[in-house]
């Protein structure tokens, strides 16, 4: 039988994994800025693995993350979609896909977001996270009004 | 719990139907001691005269008190305690609270942990709900808010007073004409907003341009810290000066609105005219101040 073109990336570039979650269709480029939004850094314990740039009919190029031992939930993925609405997400469980789902762009981001203006009071001490209502142009600061319309990777903190 | 943040969470049936309750209050048609035995709590992180006394004067003539904390220095918050802790411990202390502070949002913030209402006095470049209504009352006095020309002139980048009043005036199907020196427009983000609400905004580099074709001008001050030196602020200032000169040819209903204080951007002899409305507009903060702490507090 004929191998996916997800198969063929995949075993050529990751290999597959026994259990956890793996983030597909995320659109070229943007994978490191998916690892940074899962809030995953170098002292995370779990084995990552990352392809970038991967040919892919339907988008051109996509890119790949695989995370071992690590279900993520549908708030942590929801994320993604600021960045990548196409992303899908597979949960894996002893290599078989048990879970496959899209991203939705949720309403509110709540401490994922810097805001820009410094003079938001959510850039103080205060014991609050930031928070952003997602309207169609753009996050819109809760406390300030402050909408941000472009490169908002800049501003995951 | 209502709380009074921003104007932009209220809609034209609402401004409406408190300035009309302002206006029952402004005809002496209240009840004296309504907020008999309620206290309300002044923080006050920035400096005031005009919208701290008028709150202050607003609950007095409603039967209440007001608790201020005097100055920054001498509270907690100069101890390093944050904002969402000084208005927990006031929230027991009084039945409202009316704030300013330098951060913007940070009214919105105090909403959040406080467990009584919050009026926001003024949050940094943000907004200033209770003077935008106060304005409101003001151009409602000599013509109805619909489809005017409205011209906001000076610091329209830092100005909150001028960002309050542009939203709502974005309700009223106004025509807004802004005049700022460079640098200190009115913030994309916010002229991106009135655009999508539908309102037609113009930007001319010089006053007399339009003059003719106002029906309100709004001026605010231009802030001498906002230039590098003494020189280019007199420089820019000179030229958003507002004089008996300029006028001639005004449409003889136009008013001219500050939320003062001024300092040199309205020549005095000005006062004597009858476009001159900013002394009334300030004594129009009771009134409309009186409604405030009613919605709020009843």
């Amino acid at each position: 039988m004929k191998k996916t073109e997800n198969e063929e990336n995949e075993g050529l570039l990751v290999r597959r994994i026994k259990n956890g979650t793996v983030i597909d269709h995320i659109d070229g480029g943007e994978a490191l800025n998916v690892v940074k939004i899962l809030g995953i850094t170098g002292t995370t314990q779990e084995a990552l693995s990352i392809a970038t740039n991967v040919p892919s009919r339907n988008m051109g190029c996509k890119d790949i993350v695989k995370l071992t031992n690590r279900e993520l939930s549908k708030e942590e993925v929801d994320r993604i979609a600021l960045i990548s609405p196409r992303a899908t997400i597979n949960i894996i469980r002893n290599f078989k896909v048990c879970e496959k789902k899209g991203v939705e762009i949720p309403a509110l981001i709540v401490g994922l977001v810097r805001c820009p203006n410094p003079g938001c009071i959510s850039n103080t001490n205060e014991p609050i996270q930031s928070k952003f209502e997602v309207l169609p142009k753009g996050l819109h600061c809760f406390y300030c009004s402050w909408v941000i319309t472009k490169d908002l990777t800049s501003y995951i903190i | 719990m209502r709380h009074i943040i921003s104007i932009g969470d209220f809609n034209r049936k609402e401004i409406d139907a408190l300035l009309d309750h302002a206006r029952q209050i402004d005809q002496r048609k209240y009840d004296k001691n309504v907020l008999y035995g309620k206290i309300l709590a002044t923080l006050f992180f920035e400096p005031s005269t005009r919208t701290r006394m008028s709150f202050e004067s607003a609950m007095a003539r409603l039967g209440g008190t007001s608790l201020s904390v005097g100055s920054v220095e001498a509270c907690s918050i100069a101890k390093g305690e944050t904002l969402a802790d000084t208005i927990r411990v006031v929230s027991g202390y009084a039945d409202a609270i009316v704030i300013r502070h330098p951060k913007e949002g940070a009214a919105r913030l105090a909403a959040e942990f406080a467990a009584v209402p919050v009026i926001n006095a003024g949050d940094g470049a943000g907004q200033h709900p209770s003077q935008t209504l106060l304005d409101l009352y003001t151009i409602r006095q000599s013509m109805p808010i619909d489809k005017i020309d409205v011209a906001l002139i000076g610091d329209l980048r830092y100005g909150r007073t001028a960002h309050s009043l542009a939203l709502a005036l974005s309700l009223y199907n106004a025509r807004l004409h802004t005049i700022s020196p460079k640098g200190l427009e009115l913030p994309a983000t916010l002229a991106a907003e009135l655009s999508e609400r539908g309102m037609e905004i113009v930007e001319h580099d010089d006053i007399n341009e339009v003059i003719c074709d106002l029906d309100v001008l709004y001026v605010t001050r231009i802030q001498r810290e906002r230039f590098p030196d003494t020189a280019s602020y007199f420089n820019v200032a000179s030229s958003y000066r507002i004089t008996p000169e300029l006028l001639v040819g005004a449409k003889k209903h136009l008013i001219i609105l500050h939320p003062l204080p001024r300092v040199d951007e309205i020549d005095p002899r000005v006062d004597e005219l009858p476009y001159a409305r900013y002394f009334e507009q300030s004594r129009n903060g009771i009134p409309v101040r009186m409604a405030m702490l009613m919605r709020v507090m009843q």
